[in-house]
């Protein structure tokens, strides 16, 4: 199977782009708006302003490029908590972002205009339920399209098989992107499973299966686009494997020297997806490095707005932990929460 | 004696039995090469070799289902679910199979198994990272269930587990795996499944809890005492099947039982407790018995400390029953 791929390993474009140059420039600032926040929590993190983050560094183009593709307002899109980068460009207010790591119950919930559903957690349950939503958009005469991620790791759980057959039997518009970063915590994907490609299991499901560059971003781009197309139109889900490799530890807490040396990291980072794009736009006479500085500039001012305002968010309240357990509180939860007001 | 915290009790009990019977080995995610997410099989796949310690593809229904075939044929495998938030997609196989296979084949096999997993609150873990589920395993016929709170308790009871010819879920509070240290035996020693331990004794007030609560339920208790009471403090350790003879002579002799418990309320253990204890000694009581327990609620995230049970939430309630 080919891996898909525009850019060379220095982003010279290997061929004619399927992107305008006002999209590349879009997709280059929304890698690099990825990549601002990616950097800043982490800082954060260490200041012990954020609970435990996942980082996403390297895997900003897999992300970025499929959220691209997407009508925020229409589409909807089911994320894995690895993928802050998708919820980000998708439209997620960093602020919301920020709470929501921080593990502030003012993190939860999506704002009208952004069809996300919260990050998850448990591997592989976002799998049949993107099958449900996606099937529910065609029930309701709609022609959106869902997105849902998965890592390499989670193509192992029943919950990865079970959905992707029952929305290639149902025909459901559905993007299945699976980020393959090389590892699931300790164990490489070579140990996780005998096939070369993760895409090659889209033939036991009678679905298309593409791999594609996962740091060329014009490469996830116009598969990604070429996948919503086909769902938009009818034409069922997509398996896309984004290759790619996860070259900051599994978490804020993780070590990854307890299982891996990083030579292969050192050989990835120099096919960083935003160098690569960076060349190409540079290759194209399209930026310099007076936009770039502008660029940063912007990004910081963006972030420190939005730690400002996630800053301000009101302290929860003790009784809250009991409420939206149900439309309407059932007795235990009444009890608890009169206890928790002080009132029982 | 050397002091141990309670990971590297686990650590060591898992190291002794492997060195002990050569059908003991290890299968989960992560236990091998990194020697798990919270470092319990450090060093064992170094030791005993990558088919002794087998780092699986991450499904917990093949590491669970799989470990079922292996002991029904002959292996006494040891599986390691990563949170027990985690055993959800593993529970056909632990519940259906594991728990009936004894039943269903009218003695023919059996699944002598451990799964062990990381349980309970307090590191703020949120939804995901914190559950509390021994009450589910409870429930299903067929299989024993441990929580332990102390690291001698996690070293024999493991053992006394991995030796067991049943299914044992073997849950060990995160929240403790570094926080207590004691000195534990380097000889060889075992725990029976099925006893509690009477952590301290007293007759004025039954205080029975177990897991990540013990550490609370004893300041509860040494404030008592400092209030000039004497509570009696009873640590389950199993709670399938659980010591019913020392928790109702206890019981029987303050009249008053409080039982505390992380998990949530509704059909615990902790009411498993207090039912038995009214319907066996009810006219012997000096108080209804009460629980303090963790809210009907998914485990909040950030208020980890208003969810589990304070020492202050106890001593209320042993006030209640003290005044009653
Ligand atoms: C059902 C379930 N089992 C185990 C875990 C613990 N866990 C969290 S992330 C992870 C590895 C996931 O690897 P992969 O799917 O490749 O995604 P990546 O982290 O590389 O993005 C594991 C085992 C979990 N979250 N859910
Ligand atoms: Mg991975």
């Amino acid at each position: 199977m080919d891996t898909i791929q525009y850019l060379d390993d220095q982003g010279r474009p290997l061929r004619d782009l399927p992107l305008s140059p006002e999209e590349l420039l879009q997709g280059y600032r929304a890698l690099r708006r990825a990549r601002h926040f990616d950097e800043r929590v982490l800082v954060l993190q260490r200041q012990g302003r954020l609970g435990v983050y996942p980082p996403f560094r390297g895997q900003e183009a897999a992300q970025v490029g499929v959220a691209l593709c997407l009508r925020p307002d229409y589409d909807w899109l089911l994320p894995s908590y690895r993928e802050s980068a998708a919820a980000l460009t998708f439209g997620m207010p960093i602020s919301k972002l920020i709470l929501s790591w921080r593990a502030d119950p003012a993190g939860w919930g999506a704002p009208p205009n952004v069809n996300m559903v919260q990050f998850y957690i448990p591997i592989a349950t976002q799998i049949p339920q993107a099958a449900g939503v996606a099937h529910a958009q065609r029930l309701m005469g709609k022609d959106a399209v869902v997105a849902v991620f998965i890592g390499d790791g989670g193509t192992s759980e029943g919950d990865f098989h079970e959905g992707l057959n029952f929305a290639a039997v149902f025909n459901a518009p559905l993007l299945v992107v699976v980020q393959n970063n090389g590892w699931a915590i300790s164990v490489p994907t070579h140990k996780q499973m005998k096939v070369q490609r993760i895409a090659q299991k889209a033939q036991g499901y009678g679905i298309p299966g593409v791999t594609v560059d996962g740091n060329d971003l014009v490469a996830v781009w116009s598969v990604a686009r070429e996948a919503v197309n086909r769902a938009r139109a009818g034409g069922g889900p997509t398996l896309i494997e984004a290759l790619t490799y996860r070259v900051a530890p599994h978490t804020s807490s993780d070590d990854p020297s307890r299982y891996r040396s990083e030579e292969e990291t050192e050989r990835w980072l120099k096919r960083d997806p935003i160098l690569r794009m960076k060349n190409c736009l540079l290759h194209l006479g399209l930026w310099s490095e007076d936009q770039e500085a502008a660029l940063s500039e912007a990004l910081e001012a963006e972030f420190l707005a939005a730690v400002e305002e996630a800053d301000q968010a009101p302290e929860p309240k003790p009784w809250e932990i009991v409420e939206q357990v149900y439309q309407e509180m059932q007795p235990d939860q009444q009890a608890a929460w009169q206890y928790l007001r002080g009132e029982a | 004696m050397p002091t141990m915290t309670l990971i590297q009790a686990i650590n060591a009990a898992l190291d002794e039995e492997m060195k002990r019977d050569e059908r003991v080995m290890l299968l989960g995610e992560d236990v091998g090469r990194r020697g798990g997410v919270f470092l319990a099989t450090e060093g064992l796949q170094q030791k005993y070799g990558p088919d002794r310690v087998m780092d699986t593809p991450l499904s917990e229904a093949a590491i669970i289902g799989a470990a079922v075939g292996l002991a029904a044929h002959g292996m006494r495998p040891v599986a390691e679910i990563q949170f027990a938030d985690y055993v959800f997609p593993g529970i056909d196989q632990l519940f259906s199979q594991a728990a009936k296979l004894r039943y269903r084949s009218g003695g023919q096999f059996s699944a002598p198994m451990v799964v062990r997993m990381p349980t309970g609150g307090g590191v703020k873990g949120g939804h995901h990272h914190s559950q509390s589920p021994e009450a589910h395993f409870a429930h299903t016929a067929g299989l024993k269930v441990i929580v332990v709170s102390t690291p001698y308790d996690a070293k024999g009871l493991l053992k006394a587990a991995i030796r067991d010819d049943d299914p044992v879920v073997f849950m060990e509070p995160k929240r403790l795996y570094r926080a207590v240290k004691e000195e534990v035996p380097t000889d060889e020693f075992l725990l029976p499944i099925g006893k509690a331990a009477v952590r301290r004794q007293g007759r004025d007030i039954t205080l029975v809890s177990y897991g990540g609560s013990m550490v609370e339920t004893l300041k509860a208790a040494e404030e008592m005492v400092a209030a000039g009471l004497e509570p009696e403090v009873i640590d389950l350790r199993t709670v399938m099947p659980w010591d019913k003879e020392t928790v109702l002579s206890s019981a029987a002799k303050t009249g008053r039982l409080l039982v505390i418990s992380e998990a949530p309320r509704t059909a615990s253990i902790a009411s498993e407790v207090a039912a038995t204890v009214s319907e066996e000694l009810f006219d012997q009581l000096l108080a209804p018995p009460l629980r303090v327990t963790g809210f009907d609620t998914p485990y909040p995230l950030a208020q980890d400390k208003l969810y589990m049970p304070t020492v202050t939430r106890i001593l209320n309630a042993a006030k209640r029953l003290l005044d009653y």
